[in-house]
């Protein structure tokens, strides 16, 4: 294997790593809020990206128009997810709270079988298929796209979480949801905020990986739970983990995938999960009261 | 400012009020004093909307608030300090005192708040001192502070004070009672819960005593520190005089 092989394989495990890493955003967000994991974390990528190719092939509207109204209906379904099925199940303990997002991911990939059916379904990439030469490697513009708005949006959350009023509010739930309530911050407004933050950036990344991968109803399953994993690699809870674990994790999955064998490319995510479970639970950069 | 009649409140099956009524005017400083699990944190929790009533009522600034969320309680003017201080350990001093005013959040509030901040900042120098550290990083003492300077930014008319003195040396339950009765000197009514209850009673107007859930006895701080039954079960002084 040559360096610039390996070179290769680095930079599509970190453009994989990007989107993983969203996806860990996700998860990361509504546990902080909720202490329950969203399994249908997934399906939002899911939708993000099957919205797109729908809405772009079938009213003849232009790609970053889709990209939009994509993110928009997402993002209400996120809502929809908080309002009708999470809120009402609030006192029923976070076990019960789990459950329902694996209904809810069940639901909304049935409803996309119905609506799109079976069929694979490509999107175009945003600025061509030209690759960009660089140190003896090929960089599809895609994957620029997509460690581009990964950076961006790992900015945004920062500037959220640190200098709004009401990411610094969601930060004291998750440190201390008691006094957070006495300082008349309502838990269930910032949950929902949270359902809100998560659809949005998982249907972004569905977005920006639909035209390396092609996009299908059933996407979301394994995307959900390779960013679980480099959820819990990262830390679960912690944003810098979820990116940290996000790339991480590509890069592992890609030179596993190109060093040993490509058969055991979705295996090494698994792998590394346990192994972390079994040797530092609280991830990479987690902490114990769960911090940004 | 406050009332309550006859409210009950319960942990699962396990009772922890039996019928609690009591009042705080304005202006005043009225302490609740009793044992361990007498239902004193309770009683604040139940008012604070942390805990559901499962019945009787609470008068809060002339309008029934039984049952009232938190948020439309702390907007509504109450203000509850809990046990433990429970800041917000990993941000920031700064950070804790914007949470403080949460409630208050808006476009015209900036600068007010900000304006809040360097009032605390004033009344309590160390926190000034420590603005950028993390909540974590203070003492007990200068933990208290926070937590009742992160209160006070929520502009409250009436404040509860769960266990202040909990784990801080003597000197400094001192200054922070001192702090209290300044606060009340300046308008503000004080509801202070305190095992404390020599230091409570010193600084108090009124006090009220619960046991298991029930007032069993209450009147001025005065009568109260004066009150045998009292001495001998919750001021450990003249133990041997009630008893010879």
């Amino acid at each position: 294997m040559t360096s610039s092989q390996v070179w290769q394989l680095l930079i599509s495990g970190l453009t994989i790593g990007g989107i993983y890493a969203l996806i860990a955003l996700g998860f990361s967000l509504i546990y902080n809020a909720t202490n329950a994991i969203n399994f249908a974390q997934g399906e939002f990528v899911m939708l993000g990206g099957m919205i797109t190719a729908a809405s772009s092939s079938a009213w003849d509207i232009p790609l970053w128009l889709a990209a939009v109204f994509a993110v928009v209906v997402t993002t209400l379904v996120g809502l929809l997810l908080d309002r009708a099925a999470i809120r009402p199940a609030r006192n029923a303990g976070i076990v019960v709270v789990i459950i329902i997002t694996i209904g809810a991911s069940i639901f909304i990939r049935g409803l996309a079988s119905i609506i799109w059916g079976p069929d694979e379904r490509p999107v175009a990439a945003f600025s061509g298929d030209m690759p960009i030469r660089l140190w003896g490697g090929a960089i599809a513009p895609q994957s620029l796209w997509v460690l581009g708005t990964t950076l961006v949006i790992a900015v945004a959350m920062y500037v959220i979480f640190e200098y709004t009023i009401v990411g610094k509010a969601m930060r004291a739930c998750a440190v201390n949801p008691h006094a957070a309530r006495l300082c008349g911050i309502e838990m269930s407004r910032m949950i929902t905020w949270s359902f809100v933050l998560a659809a949005s950036i998982g249907a972004i990344a569905g977005i920006v990986l639909a035209p390396i991968t092609m996009t299908q109803y059933t996407v979301g399953i394994m995307l959900g739970l390779k960013g679980f994993c480099a959820a819990v690699l990262g830390g679960l809870g912690s944003g810098l983990g979820g990116i940290a674990g996000g790339l991480i994790l590509g890069v592992l999955e890609s030179l596993g995938a190109g060093l040993i064998s490509s058969q055991y490319k979705d295996a090494i995510a698994f792998i590394i999960l346990i192994v972390m479970l079994l040797v530092r639970p609280r991830g990479i950069f987690g902490k114990p009261g769960g911090e940004w | 400012m406050l009332r309550l009649t006859s409210v009950e409140a319960s942990y699962g099956p396990v009772k922890a009020l039996r019928g609690v009524s009591l009042h705080v005017e304005e202006g005043e400083i009225v302490t609740l004093i009793g044992a361990n699990g007498a239902g004193k944190s309770t009683t604040l929790e139940v008012i604070s909307g942390l805990i559901r009533a499962g019945s009787g009522e609470i008068l809060f600034d002339g309008e029934v608030a039984t049952n009232w969320p938190p948020s439309q309680l702390v907007r509504a003017g109450m203000c509850h300090v809990p046990e433990g201080r429970e800041v917000f350990g990993s941000m920031s001093v700064t950070d804790n005192l914007l949470l403080g005013a949460y409630a208050r959040r808006g476009r015209k509030a900036r600068s007010e708040v900000l304006d809040d901040m360097e009032q605390q900042f004033e009344r309590f120098p160390v926190l000034a001192e420590r603005r950028d550290q993390l909540a974590t990083s203070l003492s007990g003492g200068e933990q208290q502070m926070l937590a009742l300077a992160r209160g006070l930014m929520s502009r409250p008319k009436l404040l509860m004070l769960d266990e202040p003195s909990l784990g801080l040396a003597p000197i400094i339950v001192q200054r922070f009672f001192a702090e209290i009765e300044a606060l009340r000197n300046e308008g503000l009514t004080v509801l202070l819960v305190e095992q404390n209850a020599r230091a409570a009673l010193r600084i108090a107007d009124r006090g009220y005593v619960l046991e298991t859930g029930r007032i069993v006895l209450d009147g001025t701080a005065r009568d109260l520190l004066e009150n045998p039954e009292v001495r001998r079960a919750y001021l450990g002084k003249g133990y041997k005089e009630v008893w010879e």
